[in-house]
């Protein structure tokens, strides 16, 4: 049973070298750069978060609708991957989700300084992968984004 | 109803770390290449890694390399990857051991592709315990020498010191 730092730290090491890959090939990093690492991490985290559904959900799973299945991602899913539940859920009801944690797992490592704010979508590429993994696996399509306004508080949006 | 294990997210480390060595499968052409970064990934992550297990473990400084030795295997691995190595196969010198993994948790549910026989998986490990180690003054030389996911019985890790290391030298990421 790994322990969970091992994932925190191998998670750092990954986006770190996704990062200088990009800028070794490239000399310097622009926006295109950045929206390539970002796609590699996210296309990362997608295809593990499938694979973690299949595993969690051996019974074929019976939720009642989306707003069940976006429930079971706040608080069962988001406890195994994340280690905690997510604090705030809203809807829109017109399939609109924002998901708020504000103890971000893997923002902790990060200082609260201003400029760590600028970093912080390279961290949380891959976590948005994830979750848009999972619910492909569970049937739902969607997009993932998040956005940091003060560390370690994130707000994942899917739609 | 969902099935869901008990709180453990060691699934997410390792489809995670599956998710990373078929990604440099794809970026490196090579097994070669894509076992060198692995290592030197592992090692930036080692570097690291000692400063959790010195606050997390109440290990004190080790007397020897036999010491050294039992406390990877005994407290190390025990505490990261739930499994504990038996150490064997120490060379004459003493300068070398082996860890035996019955089972590799990096290795569930994982086969190797026919085109990628030399690919040393796990290679991550051998650049973490490098780089740890480089941390507590230690210059090692870290292998495999036998891997499941080769067709061998068992995962075999050999460890041997190279020499100490001067306290102020700096270190940095490779």
């Amino acid at each position: 049973m790994a322990d969970g730092v091992l994932f925190e730290f191998l998670h750092m090491e990954m986006v770190s070298h996704v990062f200088k890959d990009q800028q070794s090939t490239n000399g310097e990093m622009n926006n295109k750069d950045r929206a390539v690492c970002t796609s590699v991490l996210e296309g990362m985290g997608f295809r593990v978060g499938q694979g973690l559904i299949e595993r969690f959900t051996r019974d074929s799973p019976s939720f009642k609708d989306e707003l069940d299945i976006m429930k079971f991602i706040c608080k069962d899913f988001w406890t195994q991957v994340f280690r905690r539940q997510v604090d705030n859920l809203r809807t829109n009801h017109q399939g609109t989700y924002v998901l708020q944690d504000n103890k971000f797992v893997l923002l902790t490592q990060l200082s609260s300084g201003k400029q760590y704010l600028d970093d912080a979508p390279k961290y949380l590429a891959y976590s948005c992968g994830v979750i848009r993994g999972a619910l492909s696996s569970l049937g739902l399509d969607s997009v993932v984004t998040a956005e940091v306004s003060l560390m370690p508080s994130c707000n994942f949006q899917v739609t | 109803v969902l099935v869901l294990s008990s709180y453990n997210n060691s699934e997410l480390f390792t489809l995670t770390y599956g998710a990373l060595v078929t990604q440099l499968c794809k970026d490196y052409e090579n097994d070669e290449e894509v076992n060198k970064q692995l290592d030197k990934m592992g090692y930036n992550i080692g570097v690291r890694l000692i400063e959790d297990f010195l606050a997390r473990s109440s290990v004190g400084r080790c007397q020897d390399f036999r010491e050294t030795a039992d406390v990877i295997a005994k407290v190390a691995f025990k505490m990261y990857l739930g499994i504990t190595p038996s150490v064997t196969n120490w060379s004459p010198a003493g300068d070398e051991f082996s860890l035996i993994l019955e089972n590799n948790p990096l290795v569930d549910f994982v086969e190797l592709p026919d085109n990628h026989s030399t690919l040393i998986y796990s290679n991550l490990l051998c650049g973490v315990l490098r780089g740890a180690l480089e941390m507590v003054q230690m210059a090692v030389d870290v292998r495999f020498a036998q891997d499941t996911l080769r067709g061998d019985n068992v995962t075999e890790i050999r460890m041997k010191f190279i020499k100490r290391i001067e306290e102020n030298l700096p270190a940095g990421d490779e």
